[in-house]
């Protein structure tokens, strides 16, 4: 879980979930160009490389390679055991 | 100093002809025999006299490696305009064509990149009018 929280610690990273959420399987290159284009993220692609395999190994993301190229997708999974660890529906009076 | 020709590798000559030819609708130049392969060129039927695009064989070893690692990551090595992204994607899609990003708005402009199916990604890109004095 450790990982998890070290990886939602980014505002960049955070942008990435965001992206994947609204369109699920991109390549580096459609991240990187959103990143640019829509929120003004100006790091290389290799920065950008970077952040996405903090995510990865924190199971925020899993790649796929579908031809020849290779594309990334959101996995919440872990965010789950956040909700599971702090419930945010039902807290009882003290 | 113009630039009135850009070049390409691609796996396979006549396959990347028909491709470029017949899918993607730009018209033949050159093809003229050179050794093993052929001094190979479009050009788009748009502009009669512009740019011709050269498709190279790809007989070199790293020449294979670096469109490999670029069309891992989506990177396209070529940019064609259009005038219509939308329009291109489903006049493409409709012949088979693959996209690795769908048209995508990114402020001045909407691109999409698409496989070539001779070992290369191509953007295509349609710049918004409104952004074009500004640039």
């Amino acid at each position: 879980m450790a990982d998890v929280f070290r990886a939602l610690d980014d505002e960049t990273r955070r942008l990435v979930l965001d992206q994947l959420a609204t369109r699920d399987g991109q390549t580096l290159f459609e991240i990187c160009s959103i990143l640019a284009a829509r929120y003004d993220v100006s790091l290389t692609r290799q920065a950008i490389s970077q952040h996405l395999g903090v995510l990865e190994e924190a199971g925020l993301i899993r790649t796929e390679r579908l031809g020849r190229s290779k594309y990334h997708y959101f996995t919440p999974e872990p965010l789950a055991e956040i909700a599971r660890r702090w419930p945010t529906g039902q807290r009882t009076e003290p | 100093m113009r630039i009135e020709l850009t070049s390409i590798f691609v796996d396979d000559q006549r396959a990347a002809l028909d491709f470029y030819t017949g899918v993607l609708g730009f018209t033949k130049r050159h093809d003229i025999p050179l050794g093993d392969n052929f001094w190979l060129t479009v050009a788009s039927p748009e502009v009669p006299d512009g740019p011709e695009l050269l498709l190279e064989p790809s007989d070199h070893p790293a020449a294979r490696a670096y469109r490999a690692a670029l069309v891992e990551d989506g990177i396209p090595l070529v940019q064609f305009a259009v005038d219509d992204v939308d329009a291109e994607h489903a006049r493409l899609t409709e012949r088979g064509v693959v996209f690795t990003q769908p048209p995508t708005d990114i402020g001045t402009a909407g691109v999409a990149v698409f496989d070539d199916t001779c070992g290369n990604l191509v953007q295509i890109v349609a710049v918004k009018p409104e952004t074009v004095a500004a640039g």
